[in-house]
């Protein structure tokens, strides 16, 4: 890998100063190679990261097609890195005008990489560094434990898609102390959400009786209430004395359990099991954000790589040859999902709306559509609207507050679904439906959402117990072996895990169950089953 | 509606006959049960939407800087398949399960004759939700698009089978995703043979003697070589010897007086013959009917290949092949590239496929000049459920052919009844009476790569 040349670099700090000026806000540095064929073939399995630890799988061609991208979160070919200083990859040959376009490019992706909160925990130490350091780590121990160190990895690498990067991420996001004392936030938050386990009106019931206090007596008013608390509910003093004493228990992640509590782990001569343990955890949790923030990232990028070349007074002449390529990064396609359009559109579509007013009620209530389509109350906050959004939203929410009935119109956006025509065996897209809600459900089907794994931190006698929480869909069958083989190696004892699969009659994808009498597919049966490892052997009960 | 009549008319028939109540079962949950014979349903990730497939199936350095997935392969990294094996087998002593695949991945190339790319492959299994299963109640489901178009009306086509093209099971990214190691499948049948410990060919009488060489002293040499040839070194030396006028016309009166130059000594050594009288032709039949759909596909064209890459290395490459697929009807294709890819659909009827390859040899006389091999992988259904057209197919097929080797790549989802080509098989008896030439194996849809290679070793291995 090599440095790009001095006369590229200085077109890019030209359009650092340039992003600048239009309110990008990143650091003064960043480093850009350019990449050769061979440099790519070392990168893509380390997801870029010049630095990543060794592992053998890194040097096989992995199979990759069953769930790909849930495999993978990390984008194998990212162009760059959220490293500090960033770190971005070229091509030797491009043309200036080009090189200006990717530039602009990558400084929107460093903006969003070092501005957004999804990002936040990345923000305080730099990947490239900590990775070196863990890379000679693991060859450390690899020269004393030899391969065993591999399976460390390999176990471990197999559950990195359910660690809590949500948990990791609201550490360091705490709002800040509420008025209210910690006896009644205990009650609150974790008394009666976790201990009782309330309905949801009860609890409005429980807020609204603390208000009602507070009004009455004032300062006494919290005495009172839990006067009255301890009437209803006898054992929270007890319960609050004992969380006084053993402190809150943050959730943690199965890595982070088997860490805590593996019998196995936590014997001396495996101790150093541990630190592999973390370098893969980390790894995995610092990858997150990029996935869930797709369409977000690469609309965000894009919007600014349009805006800022074609104000860019160096490389005029060439807006024929940008608008080529540009349009073939964000056009719409007839059928599929482009996340550089959607996420381009869905930015230049919010700016527009919010400057002319129409995130409001008033326009809301707006039943003509003559009205509607001319409603301009020059609001024009546009601009500080979509930064604010590239802050504080991930994907999820972007669709699911903005994907509505005006955009998806406005871009003739429809589900695109098809249908076997078995007499001439051709598949037939279809429009299946336009409106938004049906549109929004489809994108958030295709959005990343690994499976929630539950530990039952009260197992029966030495066992892991682990629930997988059923959202509608089985895990991949295949993959449970291997996994929970893993699991058992770092637990050091049997591992059961609870999940839910389509009966045998309804095991067949839905294009093919067939129909009910109403046409309806058939739908499917679900089964409880409980898969349990011990001593390598697996086996499989209906519950 | 047609198929449910027949089979209850073979079911009447049936039941003026004695069935035992398993049997009868099976009939019925075959005639009303869920083993119905659907068309083929690709999953959502086929390629035919290009790189917006999917949302996250774009990048950067693809889409602004035209770069495409780097091109190289294992052997970039510096590792040979045998240190991978190796590590395999190591991982096996340490009592976890093996983690390389050399046959999953195995792509022939099209119009490239016996060319087969070998990639070392491996999967790292982690808890993922299973997208295939979306419960239709929720509404889900569909694609991105955008455009003109009421609701409901067809805004295209694409066809279900793709004429020659279309990468199946395959690797990567598509035509241009070279990063694969080449390696012909001689190669592969190579490793089979001395990794997997798949059996040589042994000598089967006069048809099948299938030596590829054999070692013989019968070059001469003089100077060096492996054994001594005594009599014709006495003559050298004895022809130096009188031309130098050691020997006088009574004889020899001292042999120690006589000059041996190195050059006299005529030693045999050992040589190579290649054995050209045997060649092979192996039919390879698949089952590409609607319900072979997924696994028991990818189960069966993977051991294909792996045979069809043994059987090129035990000939010595002289091995011809056929390929043919079926459904309800038969048809032959070119290579194995059409072959391997070549996505189901449709009914199944094995007598049609057997039919074929009788017809194909009988018009082309091949039984005299050939070796014949015939390989076929179903999932053990079939319409003719007694095997009433099929079996005497099956005879006359053993009449000329040196082994038949069925696989059944039974489905997860078909319980523990034995499937109906197994079945009319078992029951026929020729397992028994032709155990030389009839083989026939049956396994789990989902089985690993051991299981696969262990089933060619029972399909090919010496009676």
């Amino acid at each position: 890998m090599e440095l790009i040349n001095q006369h590229s670099k200085k077109i890019m700090e030209g359009c650092k100063e340039r992003a600048r000026d239009a309110g990008l806000r990143f650091d003064d540095q960043s480093l850009e190679y350019v990449v050769t064929n061979r440099d790519m073939l070392e990168l893509s399995p380390k997801v870029m990261i010049p630095t990543l630890y060794d592992y053998w799988v890194h040097d096989v061609e992995v199979l990759k097609e069953k769930g790909k991208y849930e495999l993978y979160p990390g984008n194998p070919y990212e162009t760059v890195i959220n490293t500090r200083p960033a770190i971005s990859f070229y091509n030797d040959n491009n043309p200036d005008w080009l090189n200006v376009m990717i530039f602009y490019h990558v400084l929107g992706h460093i903006d969003f990489f070092q501005n957004n909160l999804f990002f936040r925990h990345t923000w305080d130490y730099d990947l490239a560094g900590q990775a070196l350091a863990d890379k000679r780590l693991i060859a450390r121990l690899r020269a004393e434990k030899g391969r065993w160190v591999d399976y460390v990895i390999e176990f471990t690498r197999g559950i990195d898609n359910l660690v809590g990067y949500y948990g990791a991420l609201s550490t360091l996001e705490q709002s800040k102390a509420t008025q209210e004392s910690k006896r009644c936030n205990y009650f609150f938050d974790l008394f009666l959400q976790q201990e009782r386990k309330v309905t949801p009106t009860e609890y409005v019931a429980e807020v609204a009786r603390y208000n009602s206090f507070q009004e009455k007596f004032k300062s006494r008013g919290e005495a009172h209430f839990f006067a009255e608390v301890v009437k209803q509910y006898p054992e929270f003093e007890g319960a609050y004395r004992a969380y006084r004493k053993n402190g809150h228990q943050p959730k943690l992640d199965l890595i982070e359990h088997l860490i805590a509590h593996s019998p196995f782990l936590n014997r001396s001569e495996n101790e150093w099991m541990k630190s592999v343990m973390q370098v893969v955890r980390s790894t995995s949790i610092y990858f997150q954000p990029q996935i869930r923030t797709k369409i977000m990232n690469e609309g965000w990028a894009s919007y600014w790589h349009e805006t800022l070349f074609l104000k860019d007074e160096r490389i005029r002449g060439h807006e024929v040859d940008f608008a080529r390529v540009h349009s073939n990064v964000t056009s719409i396609p007839r059928v599929g999902l482009n996340p550089y359009a959607l996420g381009l559109r869905l930015f230049q579509s919010i700016e527009e709306f919010e400057d002319k007013g129409r995130y409001s009620l008033e326009f809301q209530r707006l039943a003509d559509a003559t009205e509607r389509k001319h409603y301009d109350s020059h609001k024009a906050t546009g601009h500080q609207l979509i930064f604010d959004i590239r802050e504080n939203y991930n994907d999820f929410n972007f669709i699911n507050d903005f994907v509505d009935q005006d955009f998806v119109d406005q871009h003739q956006l429809f589900v695109a679904d098809r249908r076997l025509d078995e007499e001439r065996m051709v598949w037939q897209y279809y429009v299946k439906s336009r409106s938004a809600e049906d549109y929004r459900q489809m994108l958030m089907d295709s959005l990343y959402h690994p499976p929630t794994i539950e530990i039952d931190v009260r197992p029966s006698g030495s066992e892991l117990s682990l629930q997988h929480v059923f959202e509608g869909k089985p895990l991949v069958r295949d993959f449970i072996q291997n996994t929970l083989l893993g699991v058992e190696f770092l637990w050091g004892a049997p591992v059961a895990l609870e999940t839910h699969e389509p009966a045998p009659n309804s095991s067949l994808p839905a294009e093919s169950r067939g129909h009910d009498g109403q046409g309806k597919p058939v739908p499917i049966q679900w089964n409880k089953v409980i898969y349990r490892m011990e001593d390598r052997q697996l086996t499989r009960t209906l519950v | 509606m047609k198929k449910t009549t027949d089979k209850q008319q073979l079911l009447d028939q049936l039941e003026q006959q004695e069935l035992s109540p398993e049997q009868r079962s099976a009939l019925e949950r075959e005639l009303h049960g869920e083993a119905i014979h659907r068309p083929f349903v690709p999953t959502r990730q086929d390629n035919t939407l290009g790189p917006f497939a999917s949302l996250y199936a774009s990048n950067d350095l693809q889409m602004l800087q035209a770069m495409s997935a780097p091109q190289g392969s294992y052997t970039t990294h510096i590792r040979t398949l045998d240190e991978l094996l190796e590590r395999d087998r190591q991982r096996e002593k340490d009592g976890f399960p093996r983690k390389i695949q050399v046959g999953r991945l195995i792509k022939p190339q099209q119009g490239a004759g016996d060319k087969v790319i070998v990639v070392p492959t491996t999967v790292e299994e982690k808890l993922i939700h299973d997208n295939q299963f979306s419960d239709p109640e929720s509404g889900g489901g569909g694609q991105g698009g955008s455009g003109e178009g009421d609701e409901g009306e067809v805004i295209g086509e694409a066809p279900v089978r793709p004429e020659g093209q279309g990468e199946g099971q395959g690797a990567g990214e598509g035509k241009d995703a070279a990063h694969e190691v080449e390696s012909s499948a001689y190669d592969l049948g190579r490793i089979l043979t001395e990794q997997f410990e798949l059996p040589n060919l042994k000598n089967k009488g006069k048809k099948s003697s299938l030596t590829q060489y054999t070692y013989e002293l019968t070059d001469r040499n003089r100077g060096f070589g492996q054994l001594l040839d005594k009599k014709a070194t006495l003559r050298r030396v004895l022809e130096t010897n009188i031309a130098l006028g050691n020997v006088d016309e009574d004889g020899v009166k001292d042999p120690s007086q006589l000059l041996i130059a190195p050059r006299d000594k005529v030693y045999r050594v050992l040589s190579r013959e290649k054995d050209y009288e045997s060649q092979a032709m192996v039919f390879f039949v698949r089952d590409y009917s609607g319900s072979m759909h997924g696994k028991a596909t990818e189960l069966v064209v993977s051991q294909h290949v792996m045979i069809y890459s043994w059987l090129l290395y035990q000939f010595a490459r002289r091995v011809e092949t056929r390929f043919i697929l079926h459904d309800t009807e038969a048809r032959e294709v070119p290579d194995f590239h059409t072959y391997y890819n070549m996505q189901v659909a449709g009914g199944t009827r094995v007598m049609a496929a057997y039919k074929m390859v009788n017809d194909i040899v009988e018009q082309e006389n091949l039984a005299r000049d050939y070796n014949i091999y015939v390989f076929h992988g179903t999932d053990g259904d079939d319409w003719d459920s007694r095997g009433k057209e099929t079996l005497p197919e099956l005879k006359r097929m053993l009449d000329y052919a040196s082994r038949v080797g069925i696989t059944i790549a039974e489905h997860l989802y078909g319980g523990d009844r034995k499937t109906q080509v197994e079945t009319y098989i078992n029951q026929s008896g020729l397992l028994d009476t032709h155990g030389d030439l009839l083989r026939l194996d049956s396994m789990g849809e989902d089985a690993p790569e051991e299981r696969i290679i262990e089933g060619i070793k029972t399909l090919i291995s010496p009676s």
